[in-house]
């Protein structure tokens, strides 16, 4: 019998009631093309396609992926290339926040992180490997003066077979993504006291950030660490430029297959994406076995009174590490544009021998128009998943239902299943429904890729949001809009631009999606951008690289000024 | 919910579908000027691989030509793997679309049309193919030029349209190189000598599988087989001799063969950087190309081997499913025009060899083909010297499967 004096709470009541539908709505959005996909991939896998011929079912698929040659070591390299990178990447991006927290180099950091998060992975692979090869521009500074080469030397830096250089793209690729989530996360837990404790603690500043601070934080960047590893270990661009070859990586061979003219072993790739599936499941299961060791030895180690972090060398060491990878994609791109306006440039010349805007040309009368298409095409889906995604948080928020791990699964499977595969299903429907090369169609795509990521990135300041200041608010009379949108999203406008900044990076680093929804009739500039440098011109893929920056570069740029402008005038919402 | 959802979502797919896609109609060939008229204010989606600028300036020359003449838009959609385009129609065919389908005309040839060709995912009004009898195939060079007829071994029966062909050859720095190699043994001996500074790229990649095809040639007891299946039973002894070769050629490849460029595109970089001494094109105009775009020293040059290089066609293909099969005749027909013809051969923009009987063709047009500059970097059609055939896909496939088991292990 119920309690007649308990009386249902304001936060509740206040809910409007269409609201309610926001999840539900969101994730059926999400299951709908991703169901789709996975049934797209499964029914191939087990040899059931009717127009090549294949009635299954059978298990020939998986048996022919799994005796292909070298299918162990692709398998192997997938998992450790995934597994080693995320953990790389995130231990330099600790390393790096503890050196620099609560310090006016945190700035400077922040600083560096939008451009490198604009630049698309493809293109910030093709810089670092120019940086780094044997003909590249590093070989090319000290030749012929100090090596006396006047040909590139015949090493293997690039495509070695352990996958090193293809590890250090991602390291470098993937710590600005993180730090861009740490630093949205750090003003939640209030660095600047936590340091003054740890400080009349006796704890210097590295060793405060890693006792104080990293546990804390590490339990707020979780997903979006899970969404690199999964990413990681899926990846096939940047694997291409940087990976091994013989054999190369599972997602490589997964496109291979795909795209063989010999249409058999389209079987293959379904079965292969299957595999991949397992593959990534298993690293993450691997990393979650690996969070365990680390909080048992974190914790060993805190409690064991140490206290000394090594003093301003050690620091200096820390800011030197965590730095170097992403100066070094940043000195990749920054040739990458050099490339774009070069005219011949051979080795061992450091520089161009001229400068030219030939390749700036080509773009021509069409940049414009396909300038235009791109933004439409990121910017109304990313607004859509931004109302939708604050919409489910705030039901979540009000009525304290988290939506539990089922829909946190649908949101990961977008990020899960191999792209490519994946969206044959999205293809596949949209061509059943007859919206196929609709710019509506590509948008409608795009926001599956673009809802996952922006909501890792929005979910835990939400969560995280103090709400005693709605109950302020409440207590003071607002009603449920006004303090939406009086308190709440002011407040949070820092977590929100960044993920909208999210929305249009991912947007505009969609390629199979826009080629394959769009039909090919809804060019974007990396459409374009691809397309041309398909023909191996490094000039034609920088003036791409290029653009394509540009407009999640100003998209970061307005995340990380806005909020500081707004503000100016209240301390305690300062970002330091 | 979800399933309301769900169901909301596909309606509102549906909704958003544009107007009725009615089959087209393009059964009579005969009068083709009627064609050409009912063809009026038709756009031809032309999916072709663009990732050479040349090519997508002349497409684009091409189109404003048959918008001008005959009210018909052609909008080139770019491509970076023709195979792309087989899914495209593969998978609008999986969904029941026979017909209003996205591809009107592909840039196409080898294996992607066996692989359309095999599908009966092609167009052939009246249940037959069309390219011949399109006015302007009596140009075609039928009699000179047996790949415009049979691509890849399989008989082309009219169900493309020959555009181009190309043959086979090596590119090289002249000023670093004095003696190029005239067949597979002098290659193997040069790259002995210099190491690491050549490589192909890794098959199944269509540049690495040319170059083992050419060196199947080679290598293979008689030619003349090449043009049948290989019998699985007969593979192993035939292809022995092939990958002894490259045994030996392998250690001194480029990264002593650890490691293999992706593709094309990695290729010409490697040889831009000058990583590479030799390179390999598929396109005998590629290099000159690249110089003229300050991509390859002004030093360049092509050679091939003494006793031929593999050659092929490429042609324009119409799915069976296009939705404007009629505008997409009007324009193949186009670009097998003289004037079409004689514009993809001038090397100030694609270079690309016509696939007409120039003796045959009228004086003046003659003279025009004849007087065009073909570039530092291309070899005439004489110096190229003989075309060898491409082998039947069989002998590929049985090659491929053994290089990867044998050096892609890992």
């Amino acid at each position: 019998m119920p309690d007649p004096h308990r009386t249902v709470p304001d936060r509740v009541r206040t809910l409007p009631g269409w609201l309610r539908l926001a999840p539900a709505f969101t994730i059926a959005l999400l299951i709908v093309p991703v169901a789709a996909g996975l049934v797209a991939a499964l029914l191939p896998a087990f040899g059931y396609f009717p127009p090549l011929g294949g009635m299954g079912p059978s298990l020939d698929p998986l048996r022919d992926v799994l005796s292909a040659p070298g299918i162990g070591r692709s398998i192997f390299l997938a998992a450790m290339v995934g597994l080693v990178s995320s953990a790389i990447a995130l231990g330099l991006t600790f390393i790096l926040l503890a050196c620099v927290w609560d310090t006016p180099c945190l700035s400077a950091v922040r600083r560096l992180v939008a451009p490198l998060l604009s630049v698309p992975h493809a293109a910030a692979a093709v810089g670092l490997a120019f940086l780094i090869a044997p003909s590249g521009f590093l070989f090319r500074l000290i030749s012929p003066g100090l090596t006396g080469w006047d040909r590139p030397p015949d090493l293997l830096i690039v495509n070695d077979e352990w996958g090193l250089a293809m590890i250090a793209g991602l390291v470098a690729k993937e710590m600005p993504f993180l730090l861009l989530m740490a630093l949205a996360a750090l003003p939640a837990l209030d660095g600047s006291r936590r340091r003054m404790v740890m400080a009349s603690l006796g704890y210097g500043r590295g060793t405060g950030f890693f006792v104080a601070v990293a546990p804390q934080l590490y339990r707020l960047i979780r997903l979006p660490v899970f969404a690199v590893i999964a990413y990681a270990s899926s990846v096939a661009d940047v694997a291409i430029v940087l990976g091994p070859t013989t054999p190369a990586p599972l997602p490589v061979r997964i496109l291979e297959w795909s795209s063989d003219p010999d249409l058999s072993t389209r079987f293959m790739a379904a079965a292969a994406a299957l595999v991949q599936i397992v593959v990534t499941l298993s690293v993450l299961g691997l990393w979650m076995l690996g969070e365990r060791v680390a909080g048992w030895l974190w914790l060993k180690v805190t409690t064991s009174g140490l206290r000394s972090g090594g003093g301003p060398p050690m620091r200096a060491a820390g800011i030197v590490l965590g730095l170097a990878p992403m100066l070094a994609i940043a000195l990749g791109i920054l040739l990458l544009i050099l490339w774009s306006v070069a005219g011949p440039w051979r080795f061992p010349d450091s520089f161009p021998a001229s400068l030219s805007l030939r390749s700036w040309m080509q773009m021509g009368s069409d940049a414009m128009e396909l300038t235009i298409t791109s933004l439409i095409v990121a910017i109304v889906p990313t607004l859509v998943a931004g109302v939708l995604i604050i919409a489910c948080l705030e039901v979540e928020q009000r009525t304290g239902r988290t939506g539990g791990s089922r829909s946190l699964l649908v949101l990961y499977l977008p990020l899960l299943v191999p792209q490519v595969t994946f969206l044959f299903g999205l293809q596949f429907l949209s061509i059943v429904g007859r919206t196929d090369g609709m710019i509506m169609s590509v948008m409608m795509a795009h926001l599956v890729f673009i809802l996952p990521y922006m909501f890792l990135s929005l979910a835990d300041p939400y969560r995280r949001f103090d709400k005693r200041m709605l109950q302020v608010a409440a207590g003071l009379g607002m009603g449920f809009w006004r303090q939406l949108f009086q308190i709440r999203l002011p407040m949070m406008v820092g977590p929100i631009l960044t993920a909208l900044a999210i929305g249009i990076a991912v947007s505009i680093g969609q390629y199979l999606p826009t080629l394959l929804i769009g039909a090919g009739r809804v060019p974007t500039l990396t459409t374009e951008a691809v397309a041309l440098s398909a023909g191996g011109d490094r000039r034609a893929l920088a003036v791409a690289a290029t653009l394509q920056a540009l407009l999640p570069f100003v998209a970061f740029w307005i995340a990380l000024a806005v909020p500081s402008f707004l503000a100016r005038h209240r301390r305690g919402m300062q970002i330091r | 919910m979800t399933t309301r959802l769900s169901a909301t979502f596909a309606a509102s797919l549906l909704l958003a579908t544009a107007g009725s896609l009615a089959p087209a109609n393009a059964d009579s060939l005969a009068d083709f000027e009627a064609l050409t008229e009912g063809a009026r204010g038709e756009t031809v989606f032309f999916h072709a691989w663009s990732g050479d600028p040349t090519i997508n300036a002349y497409i684009e020359w091409a189109g404003d030509q048959v918008e001008e003449r005959y009210g018909i838009t052609v909008e080139h959609v770019r491509v970076t793997d023709t195979a792309d385009v087989v899914g495209i129609v593969l998978a609008e065919t999986a969904a029941g679309r026979d017909s209003g389908g996205t591809v009107d005309l592909v840039w196409i040839n080898g294996e992607n049309f066996i692989a359309l060709k095999e599908a009966e995912l092609l167009f052939a009004p009246d249940g037959d193919g069309w390219a011949d009898r399109l006015p302007n195939w009596e140009l075609v060079d039928v009699e000179g030029n047996p790949s415009l007829t049979t691509d890849f071994t399989v008989p082309v029966e009219g169900l493309q349209a020959p555009w181009g062909t190309v043959q086979f050859s090596f590119y090289f720095d002249s000023d670093r190189i004095d003696e190029t190699p005239s067949n597979p043994d002098e290659l193997l001996t040069w790259a002995a000598e210099n190491p690491g500074r050549f490589t192909s790229p890794q098959p199944p990649n269509f540049l690495g599988s040319t170059f083992l095809k050419l060196l199947l040639a080679y290598t293979v007891d008689d030619r003349e087989r090449l043009g049948a299946p290989l019998p699985a039973d007969e593979a192993e002894a035939a292809l022995e001799p092939l990958f002894t070769y490259l045994d030996e050629l392998h250690p001194h490849l480029w990264r002593s063969g650890r490691t293999f460029p992706a593709n094309q595109a990695a290729l010409r970089q490697l040889f831009a950087d000058g990583e590479l001494e030799i390179g390999l094109a598929n396109n005998p105009a590629e290099a000159s190309g690249a110089v003229a775009r300050e991509e390859f020293p002004a030093s360049t040059r092509s050679f091939v081997f003494d006793d031929g290089m593999i050659a092929n066609s490429h042609f324009v293909a119409i799915p069976s499913n296009a939705n404007a099969p009629e505008a997409a005749l009007v324009f193949a027909n186009f670009l097998m025009s003289a004037e079409a013809q004689l514009a993809k051969q001038d090397p100030a923009g694609w270079g690309d060899f016509t696939v007409l009987d120039v003796a045959a063709l009228e004086a003046d047009v003659r003279e025009a083909f004849g007087s065009l500059d073909l570039g530092v970097a291309t070899l005439t059609p004489e110096e190229l010297g003989p075309a060898i055939a491409e082998p039947h896909t069989s002998w590929l496939e049985a090659i491929e499967i053994r290089w990867a088991a044998r050096y892609q292990g890992g």
